[in-house]
């Protein structure tokens, strides 16, 4: 037991350590992205576009998937539970609120974090375990603005964009059982959908992507640079990625919902 | 070395300015001056007091078995780590003391060649190349393309520039990395093991190169190696690392005639002498008790 609680420890040692390394690599990518250019040092604009093709565009089909069969069950379930009051009709309401606010920001987070922060940790990673990271400085190319802002640039683009998708990819899974199997009409649909849904949902759905974007490149990108020994030190920081990625966005997503909500 | 005629050189010259290029350098003058150079890892000592000068032109041999600290040693002078204590000028600054930004002027007038080439696996050999080009220089597109053509035949690898590093072999890597090290005329030049994995002939071919840019052109070369028939063939001057420490210093002959018996050892390739190739049983036994 008290090994455990020990293990526990290090493993939450562990974390805060990593976050206190992600909040300084967060700092030095504001620099090379806000100060350095007034030094001559360019953003890689071009490659901030590659990166988000390559990142983004890609993830579509997976964030689609998951997005829509959530969005189909979701509406089952909660037609089955307002079927006990009566109006089936509210579950549009739920859809609506709680995909904009909620789920989209949510799973397309986590969808990311196995997707890109994974991508993100294994590639730099394996870049500093074959001196690339050494000889880009040698060559007095800064790591952090040469490859880690171009790829949490696009991210950060990126994520808000997908949950824009997954948002409309979930409600029409929800849309095809309410107008399929519940006899709910298309308007109807639409006008409970927009009824709860405030302006402030949209725009709150909207920050926690971009912070959720930002949490799945900072530890992509910080286990990545992290990444001691050799193969077997890259799977672990791929590991240590997509774990504290899922982690940090659920909880970056409580303190957002307790602090904007209540 | 400078004319007699004239005063003796100042062995740093010139404060380079922003540009990192004002101070001028003659052949024979230091450029890389490590005084008194401490290093550990993780209270491990691996450089225990090192000074050592490299001059304008010549062609330093760094020799010394594995874990005696001479990759420490290029990896301290190249700027990826900084010495515990002591200080390292490259062109007459101190580069432990400069910000990151501030040794960029400096890094642009060296070259490095890593053990494993460093290919950046996401790009062609030609865009490995040219990035520096690119990155520090506002020369044409079809300037690069002829230099990324020039460096590729010095290295022997014509028409390659399309490939990308997974289709090369390691031998291949590695002369694309020289390719890259020299994209930008680079004053000094630093090669860690760039014998390693090249056939005899390629690797003449390497050690040509490099007696050619410190003869022609006056590039530095501090060449980290093992093969002790290439080293010979290069060095201006020799230096044998071991404990942390430079224990013999030299020109090639001297070398070859000391009678210290480890630097004998080591040169003549000798599994018997007295570098110990085990531990002792009590070193053993604390190594595995973790004392």
């Amino acid at each position: 037991m008290t090994d455990r609680l020990a293990a526990l420890g290090r493993s939450g040692l562990e974390l805060y350590r990593f976050v206190l390394f992600a909040f300084g690599l967060f700092g030095g990518f504001l620099y090379w992205l806000l100060v350095a250019p007034w030094k001559g040092f360019k953003v890689r604009y071009s490659e901030v576009a590659r990166q988000a093709v390559r990142i983004g565009v890609n993830a579509v089909p997976i964030v689609f998937l998951v997005n829509f069969f959530v969005g189909v069950t979701l509406a089952i379930t909660v037609a089955d539970i307002l079927r006990i009051f009566g109006p089936i009709e509210y579950t549009g309401a739920v859809m609506g609120v709680g995909f904009w606010r909620e789920l989209s920001p949510l799973l397309t987070g986590i969808v990311m974090a196995g997707y890109a922060g994974a991508s993100l940790a294994a590639e730099i990673g394996t870049m500093k375990v074959g001196e690339e990271l050494m000889a880009l400085e040698a060559s007095a190319l800064n790591p952090v603005r040469f490859l880690c802002v171009p790829r949490l640039l696009a991210v950060m683009i990126m994520v808000p964009v997908l949950t824009l998708f997954g948002n409309l990819f979930g409600i029409y899974g929800g849309y095809l059982i309410c107008t399929g199997l519940l006899d709910i009409s298309p308007q109807l649909f639409y006008d409970r959908m927009l009824d709860p849904l405030k302006v402030k949902d949209i725009w709150v759905g909207g920050l926690k992507s971009v912070i959720f974007g930002c949490i799945v490149g900072l530890v992509g990108l910080g286990q990545g640079l992290q990444v001691r020994g050799g193969a077997e030190g890259v799977g672990r920081a791929t590991t240590n990625a997509v774990v504290y990625s899922i982690i940090l966005i659920i909880v970056a997503d409580c303190i957002l919902t307790v602090a904007l909500y209540f | 070395m400078a004319d007699a005629s004239n005063p003796p050189p100042n062995p740093l010259p010139g404060n380079p300015g922003e540009d990192g290029r004002d101070g001028q350098f003659q052949k024979g003058d230091v450029i890389i001056r490590c005084t008194d150079i401490f290093k550990s890892y993780d209270g491990r000592p691996i450089l225990k007091g090192v000074s050592i000068d490299v001059r304008k032109g010549e062609t330093l041999v760094v020799m010394g078995g594995s874990g005696h600290g001479k990759s420490t040693l290029l990896r301290l002078m190249i700027g990826a780590e900084l010495p515990d204590s002591g200080t390292i000028e490259l062109f007459g600054q101190d580069i432990t003391k400069l910000k990151e930004e501030d040794t960029y002027a400096i890094k642009r007038r060296f070259g490095v060649l890593f053990q494993s080439g460093a290919l950046y696996n996401s790009m062609t050999v030609g865009e490995n190349i040219s990035l520096p080009l690119r990155e520090h220089t506002d020369l044409d597109e079809n300037i690069i393309d002829i230099i990324v053509k020039l460096k590729l035949e010095l290295v022997g690898l014509r028409d390659f520039e399309h490939l990308v590093p997974a289709q090369l072999s390691g031998g291949m890597k590695k002369r694309v990395g020289l390719a890259r090290a020299i994209a930008l005329d680079p004053e000094i030049i630093f090669y860690d093991e760039p014998g390693a994995g090249l056939d005899p002939v390629m690797l003449a071919v390497i050690d040509e190169l490099i007696t050619g840019l410190g003869e022609k052109l006056g590039v530095a070369s501090i060449v980290v190696t093992h093969e002790m028939h290439s080293a010979f063939r290069i060095a201006d001057r020799m230096v044998l690392m071991h404990g942390g420490h430079i224990l013999a210093e030299g020109t090639p002959d001297e070398i070859k005639k000391s009678d210290d018996p480890v630097l004998q050892q080591f040169i003549q390739g000798k599994a018997e002498g007295p570098i110990p190739l085990r531990l002792s049983s009590r070193d053993f036994a604390e190594d595995l008790l973790g004392g």
